[in-house]
């Protein structure tokens, strides 16, 4: 056992595993590329509608319902379907990826934005402010922390999922687990283990840093619940009782 | 259709190893979540230990566990055991987090009421505390349910048996309708825990359906029950259960 840690170490320290197109360097950049991707596009499909949801309560329940059946889809299953179906290239697994990363950004956009106090709302439309004004100006600041909560997740659970990716031929640091299952190469799949874990904790961290330098706590009156809220949608649990409270 | 009727014995046998592999996890996470909630509640150092450690083992991705576990426990990267270590330590991350905001909501009235009834500490937990988490614990393991569902299958790509299996001999054979089968499979899985955690749920908390029962009996009771918090109007219930259970 402790060969196998020591050649896992040799395997990490090895200047040939940093080089070249299937260096560490490189299949890191293509996880993080994949995992931006589908960032970008499901960010632009979900925030829309869930803004639309959260502000007119429209839809509602038919959200909360497709997000739950999302949630079930099993990850590798969507994957090889698309691919059978579309063919090996970039964009399948993608849209794959796309369709599991909604569920939880949509979910912490209209959750946050229905958590937000009916009295500042009331109060901006009071003053006079278009629907889209108190949308963007009252609702959506104060609702940011708890959609920032929903976008931490969907990050992670991207890059948990392109780790599966590199299964139907694409790079990331998934590879070194497959090539190393073929080879019988352990250290190296152990060693690419190590770094897709590394990475998860690092980004993870680094989105816990980016909302403590640049997000505002908020108008909110409670800064630590709307925080405690964002916290909360990590594990859907709380998200889905932040539901079920504002439905009954 | 043909497909799955000339397969489904190995089908069924793949959706029992799966459900073996899902529901394992869940078991122990429970046995191990609930003691560990209650001893971080008494003991501030170890919550934070808890809280942190959770939500740091929660990021880290199941197909990078899946692969470093084997080193860590001595087992084979094939042995099963793996994906119930890994899975259980995810439903711990999940659970333990719920249930201790589950005990945090509860009534501090109740609680010393107990004390005063002559409750032991070991009684007042399982009589009070943990009766009345019991909603937030169904919810936490229903989402551990669907998302474990889910995860299993990953374990495919390393050679596990289960559902998953119906992924990856789809892809390399080029068939949808394999994947097609394997993905209604464990949607059709996922609906069952489902339905079965919702029935158990019912089943062990009785009482809020009595309230609910007294609560539309008398129109002032239930505009009044409707403005509590989901904790206080199931301290509400369960003071209701408790009278009752001491005049029997």
């Amino acid at each position: 056992m402790s060969s196998v840690v020591t050649d896992t170490f040799a395997w990490l320290s090895d200047p040939e595993s940093w080089s070249g197109s299937a260096g560490i360097p490189a299949r890191l950049a293509e996880h993080l590329l994949y995992t931006g991707l589908v960032m970008v596009i499901a960010t632009a499909i979900a925030v829309p509608i869930g803004l639309y949801v959260g502000h007119t309560g429209r839809g509602r329940v038919a959200a909360v319902a497709v997000a739950g059946a999302l949630r079930a889809l099993p990850t590798l299953g969507l994957l090889t379907l698309f691919v059978l179906l579309a063919g090996i290239g970039l964009m399948p697994p993608i849209w794959a990826l796309v369709i599991l990363t909604v569920p939880p950004l949509l979910a912490g956009t209209y959750a946050g934005i229905a958590s937000v106090d009916r009295n500042v709302v009331d109060a901006a439309r009071a003053m006079g402010m278009t629907e889209l004004q108190v949308l963007f100006r009252a609702e959506f600041p104060n609702a940011l922390p708890v959609m920032y909560g929903g976008f931490r997740t969907g990050v992670l659970q991207a890059i948990a999922t392109v780790s599966v990716v590199a299964y139907i031929n694409l790079g990331g640091l998934g590879r070194y687990l497959f090539d190393g299952l073929v080879l019988s190469d352990f250290p190296q799949m152990l060693g690419g283990s190590l770094l897709i874990a590394g990475l998860a904790i690092a980004v993870d961290l680094v989105l816990v840093l980016i909302q403590r330098l640049f997000l505002s706590q908020g108008a909110s009156s409670q800064p630590n619940r709307s925080q405690q809220a964002a916290v909360d949608l990590t594990d859907p649990v709380p998200a889905g009782t932040v539901v079920q409270g504002g439905t009954s | 259709m043909e497909w799955f009727l000339a397969n489904s014995e190995q089908v069924f046998s793949l959706a029992g190893q799966h459900l073996v592999l899902a529901v394992l996890p869940m078991v122990f996470g429970v046995l191990i979540a609930v003691p560990l909630a209650q001893f971080a509640r008494q003991n501030r150092g170890l919550r934070s230990v808890v809280l942190t450690a959770s939500s740091l083992l929660y990021t880290i991705p199941s197909l990078a566990l899946f692969i470093i576990l084997p080193t860590i426990l001595g087992t084979r990267i094939l042995d099963p055991v793996n994906v119930v270590v890994a899975l259980t330590i995810y439903a711990v991350a999940l659970l333990v987090r719920a249930t201790l905001d589950a005990f945090d909501s509860v009534d501090e009235d109740l609680r010393q009421a107990a004390v005063a009834m002559g409750f032991k500490p070991l009684a007042r937990f399982l009589q009070i505390d943990l009766p009345l988490s019991l909603p937030v614990l169904f919810a936490g393991l229903r989402v551990v349910s669907v998302s474990n569902i889910s995860l299993v299958s990953v374990a495919a790509l390393l050679g596990i048996g289960n559902l998953g299996m119906l992924f990856t001999s789809g892809l390399q054979r080029d068939f949808v309708t394999e994947v097609v089968v394997g993905i209604i499979a464990i949607l059709i899985l996922a609906l069952l825990m489902d339905a079965v955690l919702v029935l158990l749920e019912r089943l062990l908390t009785p009482w809020t359906r009595v309230a609910a029962a007294t609560g539309t009996g008398t129109g002032a009771d239930s505009g009044a029950g409707q403005g509590k918090t989901g904790p206080a109007a199931a301290a509400l219930r369960l003071s209701d259960a408790q009278t009752t259970g001491g005049a029997s």
